[in-house]
């Protein structure tokens, strides 16, 4: 649905964007991850098409961004980063008016109003001017703007940014919903939110891709993924250490903690999702009969995986 | 085309509902029939008594004066407004081209110009009341002070594109608006004879508003006038989709 291949964009001779390419499809949820600068609104703003490209190609639906700017604007629901609207309208005259200009007209423009209004929230707002309303309503205001005519393609920049926790939730709930027909990029700086949402997500560095995967595999990239988190009751370290290194798919055993309790981390030499590591290490705590106190494999988080790629990255370019 | 039409009209009536959602039409409205009626009335300016005629002679010679502050007061929010706030992000990914949004929100502030122009209509009851003007006079006047107006607006709306400051759009426009009232105006161009060769003085005085609008206010429709204003108004909303385009790409 969306193909973007090669994308670069210059501001004067700052590369943004550098040589960006990735295929979204239909059904997709893709997160678009990166720390501040670092080229995600650059790279929404070329697809919406409200940047022209400097180099490269985006095609949305089959349409070229540059030589069909009209049908893609047709196809796609943007909500901009800090949520702009009209000041002086009220909730309902901006959505009328965001309806009317996607060529909305008579019942179905008053009924896409109705539908936005309620899906968002923003019944209790409707006749409120918007230059009065809180943050998160006006964000809301601007994102129900941005699925006034039910797109099929939805680019949102940072949606939930500024929102309370429930309304957080609501908004990620609408998002997998919408997620299920529709191809959505949102960025965000909220690590879960990529996990609670995203069917894949892409992490974006200085204008370059660094990484691009479902939020499982990305996740094995951090630095303590897949170790697994023993504890046991009055045991004797070395013996235990021993005992360990034998298992084949152990890679080290590091000592946490040597007291009343004894507590080790175990690494795996080859990382992977599932619990094998810890099932080899059950094994062994049961023939030798250590007293087991706590067995769990670390996941890894993802706002490591994010530190590590992204200031790795930083390290690298400041070697050079 | 019809689509076209649609999508003008629509940013027409948002923009104009901007303008009456605001206390700035109505300071807007109440200052200008204020200012007009005294240039027009008080005996040191317009003299409209002393001079004896039936005519809104002294009514029209004052509108590139006024048009001068108040339309740039008008026209200043147009863009800059929308580059303030990031609408215009808004504007520029929603499925319409940038002709239609220039044209559509020029369109808006024209309308509004020229509902206050005709709520100035007292004037002309006035000097129907007291003598028998020529009508068609007074409607020519009120044409030409239509695309005056419309030419002011043009020019603010493209200094409003160049910055997101509408104090900087305000002065920016004034000034440029001052130049063209100046190129024609009497006591520059009596200043220019001195020295200017002939063909120099008529080619700077043709670039006067205020020479265009002089044929209008003697009820004169020259095409040549209408065309200078067309072309004018043409000129300034191209200048402004460029400097909106570069705006995007840098």
């Amino acid at each position: 649905m969306i193909k973007v291949n090669n994308l670069t964009k210059a501001f004067g001779p700052k590369l943004a964007v550098n040589d960006v390419s990735f295929t979204v499809e239909r059904g997709e949820i893709l997160g678009f991850l990166g720390p501040n600068g670092s080229g995600k609104s650059t790279t929404m703003r070329m697809i919406t098409g409200f940047f022209p490209p400097t180099k490269g190609k985006i095609t949305v639906g089959g349409y070229d961004v540059l030589e069909s700017p009209i049908q893609i604007k047709k196809l796609i629901g943007y909500l901009p980063e800090n949520a702009p609207a009209y000041p002086d309208m009220t909730v309902r005259s901006f959505l009328t008016f965001s309806a009317q200009i996607r060529g909305l007209s008579g019942s179905k423009l008053r009924k896409a109003v109705d539908r936005v209004l309620e899906l968002c929230f923003l019944d209790s707002v409707a006749h409120q001017s918007i230059d009065t309303l809180s943050k998160g309503y006006r964000h809301r205001t601007c994102f129900a703007q941005s699925i006034i005519h039910d797109p099929d393609v939805l680019i949102l920049d940072e949606p939930t940014d500024g929102l309370d926790p429930n309304q957080k939730h609501e908004v990620r709930g609408i998002i997998r919903r919408m997620g299920e027909k529709k191809v959505i990029i949102f960025s965000t700086h909220i690590l879960e939110e990529v996990e609670e949402v995203c069917s894949r997500a892409i992490i974006v560095d200085r204008g370059r891709i660094v990484a691009d995967g479902i939020p499982e595999d990305l996740k094995l990239r951090a630095p303590g993924a897949g170790s697994v988190l023993l504890k046991l009751r009055d045991a004797n370290v070395a013996e235990v250490k021993e005992k360990l290194q034998q298992i084949k798919t152990v890679d080290s055993v590091l000592v946490l903690e040597d007291e009343f309790t004894l507590s080790l981390r175990i690494k795996a030499k080859y990382p992977a999702p599932g619990g094998d590591l810890a099932l080899s290490v059950s094994q062994a705590a049961t023939d030798a009969g250590w007293r087991l106190e706590e067995l769990h494999t670390e996941s890894g988080r993802l706002d490591e995986v994010f530190r590590t790629i992204t200031q790795s990255e930083t390290a690298q370019e400041k070697a050079a | 085309m019809t689509i076209s039409i649609r999508n003008t009209w629509v940013i027409t009536k948002r923009e104009l509902g901007g303008y009456f959602a605001s206390p700035v039409a109505y300071v807007f409205i109440v200052i200008f029939l204020v200012l007009t009626g005294f240039f027009t009335f008080s005996e040191q300016l317009g003299g409209f008594f002393l001079r004896d005629e039936a005519s809104l002679n002294s009514f029209f010679s004052w509108h590139p004066w006024i048009y001068l502050f108040l339309v740039p007061a008008v026209g200043m929010r147009l863009w800059s407004e929308e580059r303030r706030q990031g609408t215009l992000e808004l504007l520029f990914t929603m499925p319409i081209s940038t002709t239609q949004a220039i044209l559509g929100k020029f369109l808006a502030g024209w309308a509004f110009l020229v509902i206050a122009l005709v709520l100035t209509f007292p004037t002309v009851l006035t000097v129907r009341y007291l003598g028998e003007p020529d009508m068609g006079v007074i409607f020519t006047g009120y044409l030409g002070s239509v695309m005056l107006a419309g030419s002011y607006l043009s020019i603010s709306c493209m200094t409003s594109a160049l910055t997101r400051n509408q104090v900087i759009s305000f002065i920016l426009s004034a000034a440029l608006c001052f130049f063209l009232i100046l190129a024609g105006w009497q006591p520059v161009t009596d200043l220019l004879v001195e020295w200017a060769p002939k063909y120099l003085m008529s080619i700077i005085s043709s670039f006067s508003v205020v020479t265009h609008f002089f044929s209008f206010r003697r009820g004169v429709i020259d095409s040549l006038d209408v065309v200078f204003f067309l072309s004018l108004i043409g000129f300034c909303l191209f200048t402004t989709s460029v400097i909106l385009r570069s705006l995007r790409t840098n």
